[in-house]
């Protein structure tokens, strides 16, 4: 039954003729018309979107093909006075990483952390960490090589989201030698220490700009053009020279170690402009490498630390009494019996000296005999002398983190500061202070304003002292370098010296050590017209030996030697047979 | 090497009488065929720019292009009243198929669409393309149109089964080109407005169900054409970068090769299924109005073709294998402006890619074999 009825409806659909099929107009009316509504959709969009839309679209397309980049701008070169380059920047590329968009697999990550010098996983977590991110760096200032490996590996595994960033690698050729002065930059290649945080806008270049396109992956693909060009920084010429600092940085270093002193400062000044030539110090850093900052490294002692200058300071008490008349270098002072009762305090000598002339006071460092002639001053005029050569304020030299020193005003002396002040205690200075007060015995009594810069025109000077005054206490501080003096070893061959040593007890809580010392010899040379003030200060030396003219002079000495060797400075002393010379050579 | 300038010229000088014998004795038609080479020609320009100018790549893609069209006359040599016969047999080795996808198929992209058939891997899916309208047709034609009740539930059924198989692959697409190829056959039967209307308001009510229904990624999709904005670098990059690309080419467009988004690796898949966002960008509006009018000149004509079916079978077939290419196109290029969420659906003919070409080539060939052999009866 079922297959009979089947085959008579198959045969009724064929007998459906053509003629008899459906005609569906209504049906064809309305596909047409459906197919026409959506084509008109469809054009109607594309309308929309070419003409109407078509500016915010094209401009949502530049955004993001279209940006602008930085140009890093060159931080300016620091050298020295001669040219020669004490930091440099030098380009180098930064690695950097989208992690929306890096994907590494499991091989690729390990090649990378390898290349990275990451250990295994670090990758993978910073990647995870900042897995929201659109920028990170990998990697800040990596080497050539290492960029070049990364961008290799990018390449054959085509990682999209990672790329170089052109960024710029401060250089120290003058390694720890310089490091004090100079400082150095953070990784954003800001100075954070010296002369690099000290003229940071003077160094700091000004970025650029340019247009470029950019592809999906953030790679740059073209430049478009430039809007700014990048302004690179302006050198900074420093006055150091770089053959004294080399100079005195190996003196010194050598001497640190030989008297096992916990740190040591020495500070060159030209005398006829104020000028830094050297300014060195131990313990030192390398500025290129990683940074301990343990055990204050960091700090430029030479004008930063203060110490008491002791014995140094007398000839200060002098000129400002010869300054006022009192005194003049023939005039005898009672230094018997080595002990001067000033109120319930006493001042105290090594020896008894006996009876000395002025220029002997110097010469045997007498503490009676200058307090005596201290104590014969108005406080006000002491203090005024002391002030105008600069103790108790900062140097011009501008230098972050200067100290000042400490010089008490007068009204607050008692009658034994007056005194103790005369010998160097109960004051503070630093190292450049020293150097600076003597340079104006130097200068013929003009004081010079200190710069870490080199001068152009000849800075003004201001007078402090009549010339006659300085003369007459350079000729007492020369018979100091002399076989009666407390330094015949600062003695240099062929030249006259003229200095000052100072032996100091360190103060500690509560009074002073008697077995802590600082050692320091301030000269002058040649000493008929001289040209270089130099401080040497060694802290705590304690390999036995602890006296100024022990420990600093011989280093005074022999820096002084190759420092006039080095300026090509004319002798100012004939071969004098049997004078004892530098580093104990007799000359015939 | 590429046609630069379409049309090619032996379609736009005037046919000799000859080459008239011979499209006749291949069973071709000179108006399809013409506008098919002329949409592929077109198809090989964009591609070669939206390949980076990769000739390697235009070259696969003229390969498959050439198999294709060798399908497709194959085809058309084939008698719709064969084509008919086969109809049952080919539908039911589509099922089995399916079935054996879905239980050992090869797994490629996070679907399991592949029949690993140790020479070659075959993709059942794209034979259902044809098989389901071929059936539905040929199922409805053997009785009175239009059909009553009962023969319309079974055919809902041949079309639900392989769809929803389809979808579990899965393969939103491909199963939303195979169902509307089937509800096309039913509507081109006749079925009456009510039942239609009544369909519609079905879907629309099944709709939040479908929700539950749909994956992860899927559901995603759609709340990303609802607003693209709300995720640009997320799920809504594809849209933004596409719509950015299309408006960007204004009028005229950037010209061939200078678009940027494409070029500069903004647009995704620039030359498989945003394709068009390319074209849309060098060529400008003008440049898609023509390629519209291909598509419609294409579309118009094999819907002629259809009306001037001798048969009801294939009449059914052939309107229901054009109002796909019609789908494809629709779907395609609304996914890309924007109007519909994304679907992986490429545009016929032009998108990179061989698979779907062959189905829809092979549908031509059915289209011109359904004109060439029509019986010459007096009308």
């Amino acid at each position: 039954m079922a297959t009979t009825k089947r085959k008579k409806r198959a045969i009724q659909a064929q007998q459906q003729t053509v003629l008899e099929l459906p005609g569906y107009t209504g049906r064809r009316r309305m596909l047409l018309g459906l197919l026409s509504l959506a084509l008109i959709a469809l054009v109607a969009r594309a309308v929309d979107q070419h003409v109407l839309e078509r500016d915010f679209l094209q401009h949502e397309g530049e955004r993001r093909h279209l940006r602008i980049v930085e140009i890093p701008a060159h931080r300016g070169m620091i050298t020295d006075r001669n040219g020669e380059p004490l930091a440099m920047s030098t380009p180098v590329d930064s690695i950097w990483a989208n992690p929306r968009l890096l994907k590494p697999d499991g091989e690729t990550l390990a090649q990378l952390e390898k290349i990275l010098g990451k250990n295994q996983d670090d990758l993978r977590r910073l990647l995870a960490r900042y897995s929201d991110r659109a920028f990170i760096y990998l990697k800040r200032r990596a080497n050539p090589d290492v960029a070049a490996q990364i961008m290799a590996l990018a390449q054959v595994r085509k990682l999209s989201g990672i790329g170089l960033k052109r960024e710029f690698r401060r250089y120290y050729p003058g390694g720890e030698v310089f490091a004090h002065v100079i400082g150095f930059t953070d990784v954003d290649d800001v100075g954070i220490e010296g002369m690099e945080m000290a003229y940071d806008e003077w160094l700091a270049g000004k970025a650029g700009a340019k247009r470029v396109i950019r592809d999906g992956h953030s790679n740059i693909v073209k430049d478009v053009e430039g809007i700014r060009a990048p302004n690179p920084g302006k050198t900074l010429v420093l006055s150091l020279d770089r053959r004294l600092q080399y100079l005195a940085y190996r003196e010194l270093k050598a001497a640190v170690v030989r008297h096992k002193a916990r740190s040591g400062s020495v500070v060159i000044l030209d005398t006829r402009n104020g000028e830094v030539l050297a300014m060195v110090n131990q313990p030192s850093y390398n500025p290129n490498g990683s940074r301990d900052s343990r055990g204050g490294v960091l700090r430029n002692r030479a004008l930063i630390d203060v110490f008491e200058p002791g014995s140094t300071m007398k000839p200060f008490a002098v000129t400002t009494a010869m300054e006022l008349g009192q005194i003049t270098p023939s005039t005898l002072i009672d230094t018997r019996p080595g002990i001067l009762q000033v109120g319930r305090a006493e001042v105290k000598d090594h020896h008894n000296y006996g009876v000395l002339d002025v220029a002997g006071v110097i010469r045997k460092s007498s503490n009676v005999g200058v307090s005596k002639i201290a104590l014969d001053l108005p406080q006000e005029e002491l203090w005024k002398a002391y002030s105008r050569l600069g103790f108790g304020q900062a140097s011009s030299a501008s230098f972050p983190g200067e100290s000042a020193g400490q010089l008490a005003p007068y009204r607050r002396w008692a009658k034994i500061d007056q005194a103790t002040l005369s010998f160097g205690y109960g004051i503070s200075v630093t190292p450049l202070q020293l150097a600076q007060a003597y340079s104006v015995l130097a200068a013929d009594g003009v004081l010079y304003p200190v710069s870490l810069l080199r001068q152009e025109q000849p800075p003004e000077g201001r007078r402090v002292m009549s010339s006659a005054t300085a003369v007459a206490m350079r000729r007492m501080l020369e018979s100091v370098v002399s076989a009666e003096g407390t330094a015949p070893a600062a003695a240099v061959a062929r030249y006259r010296v003229a200095g000052k040593t100072g032996t100091v007890k360190k103060s500690i809580a509560g009074g002073y050590a008697e077995d802590r010392y600082l050692a320091v010899f301030v000269g002058l040379a040649p000493a008929s017209s001289p040209r270089l003030a130099m401080v040497v200060m060694l802290n705590e030396p304690s390999a036995g030996e602890f006296y100024g003219g022990q420990v600093a002079a011989p280093v005074f000495s022999r820096i002084m030697a190759g420092a006039l060797r080095l300026l090509n400075i004319a002798p100012d002393a004939l071969e004098t047979p049997g004078v004892r010379l530098a580093g104990g050579m007799v000359q015939p | 090497m590429i046609p630069r300038s379409p049309p090619p010229r032996e379609f736009t000088q005037s046919t000799p009488a000859k080459q008239q014998g011979a499209l006749a004795w291949l069973h071709l038609d000179l108006p399809l065929i013409s506008g098919l080479v002329l949409l592929c020609g077109f198809g090989l320009i964009v591609l070669y720019s939206a390949s980076d100018q990769s000739m390697a790549q235009v070259e696969r893609q003229l390969i498959r292009l050439g198999l294709a069209f060798i399908v497709m006359v194959v085809m058309a040599q084939v008698p719709p009243q064969q084509l008919r016969r086969w109809s049952p047999w080919l539908f039911g080795a589509g099922i089995l198929m399916l079935i054996a996808v879905l239980i050992f198929g090869h797994t490629g992209k996070g679907a399991q669409r592949w029949l690993d058939l140790g020479l070659f891997r075959f993709q059942p899916s794209e034979l259902m393309k044809l098989a389901v309208p071929m059936m539905v047709a040929w199922f409805l034609s053997s009785a009175r149109l239009p059909p009553d009740w009962r023969r319309l539930l079974i055919a809902a059924l041949l079309i639900t089964v392989p769809v929803l198989m389809i979808a579990k692959q899965p393969d939103l697409g491909t199963s939303l080109l195979i169902a509307s190829a089937g509800i096309f056959v039913l509507f081109l039967a006749g079925v009456r407005w009510r039942l239609i209307i009544g369909f519609m308001a079905l879907l629309a009510a099944l709709a939040p169900a479908l929700w539950y229904l749909m994956r992860d990624y899927q559901r995603q999709r759609v709340l990303t054409f609802l607003n693209p904005e709300s995720d640009p670098l997320g799920a809504g990059y594809h849209i933004i970068q596409s719509k950015i690309a299309i408006g960007s080419g204004g009028i005229y467009g950037k010209g061939w090769l200078n678009g940027t988004q494409s070029h500069l690796d903004f647009l995704p898949e620039s030359s498989t299924d945003f394709i068009f966002a390319v074209l849309a960008e060098e060529f400008g509006l003008i440049g898609i109005l023509a390629l519209l009018s291909i598509y419609l000149f294409i579309i118009l004509r094999g819907l002629y073709i259809a009306t001037q079916a001798h048969d009801s079978y294939d009449r059914l077939l052939g309107g229901a294998l054009t109002l796909v290419v019609f789908v494809y196109l629709f779907v395609n290029t609304g996914m890309v402006t924007g109007l519909l969420p994304v679907v992986g659906v490429p545009l016929p003919l032009v998108s990179y890619g061989g698979t779907s070409l062959v189905t829809i080539m092979a549908g031509f060939g059915i289209l011109m074999s359904i004109h060439t052999h029509r019986k010459l009866l007096p009308t």
